[in-house]
């Protein structure tokens, strides 16, 4: 009880830094996620035509999930500085692989039948793309997204250690007060309930996408 | 219409799929391609919408070489139809019979139109335009199937075992309704079946393949009653060749017409003797005026021997019949898949005119494969 009070005492008079750290955390994990998507999607679509090269390409993807976040932080601020741009591309690199497996995965589970018959009729590649495969394996690319985005929003957590900002910052004030237990559930609290939220919505969005809960949603209107 | 020249598909590896093959289809012919799974016509099929490119040789589609069309332009001017059905699930119906006027870029309202033109042919309700793919039955889809083939009104139509995945009862209304659109629509179609009822049923033409070569291109009628050598034989089917025979047509004609009968008011004790004098195990049951009334054999016989009852009382009326004058192509497969030893014959009336039995029918089988002289000798 008394560890709530603390909590709420805390919020009460670090509001606005609290709610700053919150939106720094979430933006830092977008970020990381709409880059990885930008260069992943694409490069699923195109393995998925040259499935040739995917162990090669799918290998290397493994390799880099496998780095330690902290060891990854560490060898990125070598290069990259403090700050939260080395935050966005580690979370970049750990959110290649989700995506990059899934719109692998999505496009190549379009039934060849129709993908046949899209042929048959006269699509051009891109034709076959756009009409067929691509909204077919929109609802399973979603999921890739939404997978990277929940371990995206965990790893932004250690990025306080670089000065990159976020609701990690306040944990780690947390555990350098004498008696920092209330602080730093006041940071992880928050972290744990983006994640959710996050995973809530893009689950969400993934079901809307899916033509199956299209039709059941009309048949249920109709 | 549609003209294969020298035509040969190699696959990687040098198997030959298609080895030489000259052909030429006529405007609003119905074509069928037939033959045991990899015998090409499939292949040979895909060639000409390009889905497999010919290693040598030509194919012309109204005069024009395919090679030298734009392959998507070609593939948009003809009608393809596949088993698997094929419609887009994430599509509506409307959206999916009006896809190919889309990627010929037709207005909207006329493609609207269009679909609903189309849907009245296969006797749909229109209210199924705005539905899924999903929530039709088989025989629905495929109709709809047919339909996206018809859609930007193509003069060819490309059909790979289009029925194939229905069950029969649909595939046969299915290939009537389908019929009847082909000659009301004039369209030429190249079909591709391994079903040969299919084949003789649709096509004004079979071409049968094997290996890769055509073996015989001919007419149902043409291939039934002159087949080139021995494998389309087989591949007919015995059955067939002694349907298609043409001195051997009517049920009554091979029927055996004195049966031995019993009356039905006889006692069952006597009709022991009669069994033993002629060596038989079962007897045709009539009345008076020579109804067909039912039989009784050997085992109802032995059941009832000690009591004293009338055969109309112990005899079986539950039987299968065939009239005289029914063809006999459309009753042989059902004889023998009745699996009884004889089929009594009766008249529109009812009366008994003759017995089928099986023995009589091994012995037009024998003759359509030694090919004897066309007097069979019945009993």
């Amino acid at each position: 009880m008394e560890l709530i009070k603390e909590i709420w005492h805390y919020y009460e008079h670090n509001g606005s830094y609290v709610l700053s750290e919150i939106f720094r955390h979430f933006l830092m994990s977008a970020y990381g996620v709409l880059f990885a998507a930008i260069i992943a999607i694409p490069l699923g679509i195109f393995l998925a035509r040259y499935s040739r090269l995917s162990p090669v390409v799918f290998s290397i993807v493994n390799i880099i999930q496998t780095i330690p976040a902290l060891a990854m932080l560490a060898v990125l601020m070598l290069v990259m500085g403090l700050g939260p741009n080395t935050v966005v591309m580690a979370l970049f690199l750990y959110s290649i692989l989700p995506i990059l497996r899934n719109t692998y995965t999505g496009i190549l589970s379009v039934d060849k039948a129709l993908t046949e018959s899209g042929n048959g009729m006269g699509m051009t590649k891109f034709q076959l793309l756009r009409m067929v495969e691509l909204p077919l394996a929109l609802s399973v690319i979603i999921a890739g997204l939404r997978t990277a985005l929940v371990i995206g929003i965990s790893i932004a957590t250690i990025g306080a250690f670089i000065g990159a900002g976020g609701l990690g910052d306040i944990i780690i004030r947390g555990t350098n007060a004498a008696d920092g237990t209330a602080i730093i559930l006041a940071g992880a609290i928050p972290t744990a309930l983006i994640a959710v939220f996050a995973d809530l919505f893009m689950g969400w969005i993934e079901k809307q996408l899916n033509h199956e809960t299209k039709i059941k949603r009309r048949n249920r209107t109709a | 219409m549609l003209k294969f020249e020298n035509v040969t598909k190699v696959y990687k590896g040098g198997n030959k799929a298609v080895d030489n093959i000259n052909l030429e289809i006529n405007r609003g012919e119905f074509v069928a391609f037939i033959g045991p799974s990899g015998c090409g016509k499939t292949t040979t099929m895909k060639m000409v919408n390009r889905l497999i490119e010919t290693t040598e040789g030509n194919i012309y589609v109204d005069g024009k070489n395919i090679n030298e069309v734009d392959v998507v332009e070609l593939r948009r001017s003809i009608g393809y139809v596949i088993q698997q059905i094929g419609l887009f699930p994430h599509m509506t119906i409307r959206e999916n019979i009006a896809l190919v006027s889309k990627l010929l870029k037709t207005p909207l309202d006329e493609r609207n139109k269009r679909a609903e033109e189309l849907i009245d042919l296969v006797s749909m309700d229109r209210s199924y335009l705005d539905r899924y793919p999903g929530e039709l039955s088989g025989g629905q889809q495929q109709r709809i199937g047919v339909l996206r083939a018809l859609a930007a009104d193509p003069p060819l139509i490309l059909m790979d075992e289009p029925f194939g995945a229905l069950d029969p009862i649909t595939r046969d209304a299915l290939q009537d309704e389908f019929k009847d659109l082909q000659q009301r629509l004039g369209k030429t179609i190249v079909f591709v079946t391994h079903d040969m009822d299919e084949a003789i049923k649709l096509a004004d033409r079979i071409v049968i393949l094997r290996d890769g070569e055509i073996v015989q291109v001919g007419t149902p009628d043409e291939i039934l009653r002159t087949p080139a050598n021995e494998f389309v034989e087989e591949f007919i089917g015995e059955e067939r060749l002694i349907t298609s025979r043409p001195s051997l047509e009517t049920v009554g004609q091979i029927m055996n017409d004195s049966p031995i009968t019993v009356h039905e008011d006889v006692d069952i004790s006597e009709t022991i003797k009669t069994l033993i004098d002629r060596k038989i195990d079962s007897l045709l049951v009539v009345d008076d005026d020579n109804y067909f009334k039912g039989f009784i054999d050997i085992e109802i016989i032995n059941r009832y021997r000690k009591e004293n009852v009338k055969v109309k009382e112990a005899m079986v009326t539950d039987i299968f019949t065939v009239k005289e004058d029914r063809l006999l192509r459309d009753v042989v497969r059902r004889i023998l898949r009745q699996g009884t030893r004889y089929v009594p014959v009766i008249d529109d009336e009812g009366k008994l005119r003759g017995i089928v039995t099986r023995a009589s029918l091994a012995n037009i089988v024998y003759d359509s494969i030694w090919g004897e002289d066309e007097d069979v000798v019945l009993q």
